[in-house]
């Protein structure tokens, strides 16, 4: 069971998106998907062609701008980049994913220390 | 939040920008792919492997391509508009269901958009006037006689405004107005018009004011003051061409010079309100001194202080009115006056209340009819596609999408029904509201307004959902999957319940045809029985016509003229008599007193109401009244200053009972009268109402005539005459407007008008009931017998008849429609009681109307089931059995 892949959480993704393309600047597509799969480990369940559907909804709210342009393979391919109201929604959803994180951790710890183990 | 509403911003732009956005992501996944192919090739595999790698991490380009779509746009736009394609497709395909169901439909729709804009003016919007609620008719409390015991004298009323707290301002007008009582005198020929006299104050009570110049001053209702006049504004439009430079002109008014001070709005139809049917040209001050002596002839309007109750009012106004003298000349005389007070608006509509309800109804079972019979059509398309259905859902569509897909097409029918048949009432009611001859109020107010739009969104949204209902019903219990199995739903259990539905739709289609043809035709009766009244008068072949001329106030004078007139005109070719009155029955009505002269003098309880007609001899002859005792008035009569009196049945019951009442002496109208003859009793004001006391005078020095009618009694009709009775009428004076000959027929038709439109519209009604319900019963048959055809080619190929098998089928139709006809039998006794008061000598159980439209819709039913049966008994088994 263990080596089965993650699903993504609701929401997972657009985040995973916002904080790819703030950390490696303007990205095509296939570019963000390739670098979540990598970064992740190869661990999340992503059906690469649902990153679009992410990427026209960040798009929608303003969070990241697109542009066409050419790719080191000299391709033409959709360009993405973050934006300020991106940025600003980031640290909002970074801070929200750590408190999460933090509290889901303790409490999943308290429940094996106290569990029927 | 501001994130949310761009995202909906551009969740719409997306929605438009569809294809050029498809497009754009189609090249964005292809180079996509295409980088993804790249890598995997520098990773060591095939092109082919390589590309099928690319292709399984994508995950599925159209499912992308979808979820894209959902995210981007709207989605459920994006259903709707694919439903409505469908929808539409579908619908063209089918156009004949189409049309029928669309024309059904605007059928249903426009009969109750027109019944409604009705209702809507008379019942529910308030009276076009500010603050409408404020506004008070005041009548006797028990009007015995006619508009006289509705009006009060100008002494009573001076004294009630004086005297009243309640009221913010009384103010009447003048209630014996004729039509045509001015002759405007013009560059050619005189033109008679209406001129009302109203009160000081009349107006200003109403809250008109004059859309053009002032209202009227008060200084303008002194005796012998400068004479003004108010046009009304369609007089205004139609003589002086809305010219504004006519305030401040004098024209010249039946020889006296008026000025013209200002026009009313378009707004105000003083007769819509107070006179249904008539029209008035304009508006002249009614001034008290010059009535004081002409008793009771004013009709009260007021409105209601603020914060002051109807009931407050009331309370006052039964204390004040007893106490009104009828003359402050003689103040010993007190008339006993009553007052009840009426909220103008109820004053207006509450006789129609029950009528126009009743009229609600009816339209509202036609809509009703409307859906089951839609519902029906659509439940036997449904069957003819439950293939498609079937084979819809094998292909993944959910019973949820089907059925909202039933849903989208039930509401576009609706949408298209609703849209034509609001066509359809627009002209209906242009047309209504030109109809000046039906003596309803306000119905020259009658049009399409935002409430007409609305009622019209609900009743079709209403409908959309009746009749979309049964076959999503269906829909939603039978399973799909079985539809395509079984090949379009003729299993035999399928197929029976199916056909239960549908015939329990017919069933309740026949009911409601039922009720409806049963109250039509109570009315039906009750008119016929209106029609059939004994008048007492003959108005065919009579017609009437207004005369004018200068007496100069004499009798003498007059009696020549009369007498020349009558005799002038009667020997016209083709006229049998003539005669003049001074007032028409169905028309305007006056009354005094009459009674019979005792030894002491008489005191006020002595005197009877009575209709008073100040007339020639040779007019009862003209109208066709009968004399049943003594003889008509003579010349001599009128030459000798003899007062005579002939009076009617009544009057002789009340008077003289079970004694001859010839030769004896009255008091009326101040003097001692003979009787010399007794007439049959006339319908005074309508066919409907009981005969009043009626008295005929000559028009001698005692009794002045207020305007002349010279009636006609002719072989020929009426526009063959009217030529020649002009030439002699201006021979005799030159001044002789140019009036209209009427028919006597029209004063009656004018009155039984309101009935007259009622049952013709719930006659139309119940017609349009029965043909939808026959179409119905058609339908269902004529579907049973196409799916019955293997079963009936055996049973003719076993030997049965053609006239068996007929047979057969029209029982089926009669027993639903006798199911129906006994439901309906019995809410019919039940609605009847309601429309109780709406008729007239007709017991609301009627056998005979209950019986006659029972059969007439078994007959429609037999006619509806024997197409069907002879197809049915033309079937050719060996073709029937292999078609199978």
């Amino acid at each position: 069971m263990g080596q089965s892949k993650l699903d993504l959480l609701q929401g997972t993704l657009d985040v995973m998106v916002l904080q790819t393309l703030e950390v490696l600047g303007p990205l095509h597509g296939y570019g963000i998907a390739r670098r979540i799969e990598q970064v992740s480990g190869n661990e999340v369940l992503l059906n690469q062609g649902t990153i679009y559907a992410s990427l026209v909804r960040l798009q929608q709210r303003g969070w990241i701008a697109a542009k066409w342009g050419i790719s080191d393979t000299n391709r033409k391919a959709k360009f993405y980049s973050i934006t300020k109201g991106g940025k600003k929604q980031l640290a909002e959803d970074t801070a929200y994913w750590q408190r999460l994180s933090g509290v889901m951790g303790r409490v999943l710890a308290m429940q094996g220390e106290g569990g029927e183990q | 939040m501001r994130h949310s509403l761009r995202e909906a911003f551009n969740r719409i732009r997306s929605f438009f920008r569809r294809d050029s956005l498809d497009q754009e992501l189609n090249q964005e996944m292809a180079s996509h792919l295409e980088m993804a192919i790249e890598e995997n090739i520098g990773r060591g595999m095939s092109a082919e492997e390589a590309r099928r790698q690319a292709i399984v991490r994508f995950g599925g380009v159209q499912q992308s391509l979808e979820l894209h779509r959902e995210s981007r746009g709207l989605p459920w736009l994006d259903t709707l508009t694919q439903d409505l394609r469908f929808t539409f497709r579908t619908l063209k395909r089918d156009y004949g269901f189409t049309i029928v169901a669309v024309l059904i439909l605007a059928l249903g729709v426009a009969a109750n958009i027109t019944v409604f804009s009705v209702v809507n003016t008379i019942l529910l919007r308030p009276l076009p006037f500010p603050d409408s609620q404020q506004l008070v008719r005041i009548v006797e409390k028990d009007p015995k006689a006619g508009e006289s015991s509705k009006t009060y004298t100008a002494d009573a009323t001076q004294d009630f405004q004086q005297q009243n707290h309640s009221f913010q301002s009384v103010s009447g007008y003048f209630a014996f107005t004729g039509p045509d009582n001015f002759k405007l005198m013009g560059n050619s020929q005189p033109m008679p018009v209406t001129g009302m006299l109203v009160a000081e104050g009349f107006f200003q009570t109403l809250g008109v004011e004059p859309s053009l110049g002032r209202s009227f001053k008060s200084q303008e209702f002194v005796k012998h003051a400068q004479p003004v006049a108010l046009l009304s504004y369609s007089f205004w439009k139609r003589q002086f061409a809305g010219d504004p430079s006519i305030v401040g002109r004098a024209i010249d008014l039946s020889n006296t010079s008026v000025t013209v001070i200002g026009v009313l709005p378009n707004t105000f139809d003083f007769g819509s309100v107070f006179s249904p049917g008539a029209k008035v040209d304009l508006f002249t001050p009614y001034i008290m001194d010059d009535f004081r002596d002409d008793g009771n002839d004013l009709a009260l309007v007021g409105r209601l202080k603020k914060g002051v109750t109807l009931a407050q009012a009331q309370s006052e106004a039964d204390q004040l009115f007893p106490q009104l003298l009828f003359e402050h000349k003689h103040p010993e005389f007190k008339p006993g006056y009553t007052g009840q007070l009426t909220i103008l608006k109820d004053y207006v509509s509450g006789k129609l209340r029950r009528s126009l309800i009743v009229l609600w109804c009816a339209v509202g079972l036609i809509l009703l009819i409307v859906c089951v019979n839609l519902s029906n059509l659509l439940l036997a398309r449904l069957a003819a596609r439950s293939k498609e259905f079937g084979m819809r859902s094998a292909l993944g569509a959910g019973r949820g999408r089907i059925v909202r897909q039933l849903l989208t097409e039930s509401i576009v029918l609706a949408a298209g029904g609703a849209g034509l048949g609001l066509g359809v009432a627009w002209f209906t009611i242009r047309y209504l509201a030109h109809q000046g001859s039906i003596a309803l109020p306000l119905l020259s107010m009658v049009c399409v307004d935002g409430t007409v739009l609305g009622w019209t969104l609900l009743i079709a949204a209403g409908a959309a959902v009746l009749f979309g209902l049964a076959p999503g019903l269906r829909m939603s219990d039978s399973n799909l999957q079985e539809l395509l199995k079984d090949g379009g739903g003729h299993g035999a259990s399928e197929g029976r319940k199916h056909g239960r539905l549908r015939s329990m739709l017919v069933v309740a289609e026949m009911a409601l045809a039922c009720v409806l043809l049963v109250g039509a035709g109570l009315l039906l009766r009750s008119f016929l029985r209106v029609l059939d009244v004994d008048l007492g008068f003959e108005p065919s072949r009579a017609a009437a016509i207004s005369v004018d001329f200068d007496d100069r106030e004499k009798a003498a004078t007059r009696a020549a003229k009369w007498q020349e007139i009558v005799e002038r005109t009667s020997s016209i070719p083709g006229v049998e008599t003539a005669g003049i009155s001074d007032n028409l029955p169905m028309s305007r009505n006056r009354s005094w007193g009459i009674a019979a002269k005792g030894k002491q003098k008489n005191s006020a309880q002595d005197f009877v109401p009575v209709f008073v007609y100040i007339v020639s001899p040779g007019y009862l002859k003209a109208m066709g009244m009968r004399l049943l005792q003594g003889r008509d008035i003579g010349w001599h009569d009128i030459a000798d200053n003899r007062n005579v009196v002939i009076i009617n049945e009544t009057v002789a019951r009340r008077l003289w009972p079970g004694q001859s009442p010839l030769g004896r002496t009255a008091i009326a109208g101040g003097a001692e009268v003979q009787v010399i003859g007794v007439i049959a009793d006339v319908r005074e004001s309508s066919a409907e109402d009981n005969a009043g006391a009626q008295m005929y005078l000559p028009a001698t020095k005692q009794f002045g005539p207020e305007g002349e009618y010279l009636v006609l009694r002719s072989k020929l009709p009426v526009a063959a005459l009217a030529r020649s009775v002009m030439i002699t009428l201006r021979r005799i004076n030159p001044g002789q407007p140019a009036t209209e000959f009427k028919p006597i027929q029209a004063l009656v038709d004018h009155a039984t008008s309101p009935r007259r439109f009622f049952v013709l519209l719930v006659g139309i009604f119940a017609a349009l009931g029965l043909l939808l319900a026959s179409l119905g019963i058609y339908g269902v048959i004529s579907y049973s017998v196409t799916r019955q055809r293997p079963e009936i080619g055996v049973r003719m190929a076993l030997g049965a008849t053609e006239i068996r098998v007929q047979f057969d089928v029209i029982w089926s139709t009669m027993r639903l429609a006798l199911v129906g006809a006994s439901v309906g039998v019995v809410a019919s006794l039940a609605v009847s009681r309601l429309v109780a008061s709406l008729l007239f000598r007709t017991a609301p159980t009627d056998p005979l109307t209950f019986i006659g439209m029972i059969v007439l819709l078994g007959a429609v039913a037999l006619l509806a089931g024997y197409l069907p049966a002879r197809k049915a008994s033309k079937i050719d088994p060996m073709i029937a059995l292999r078609a199978n």
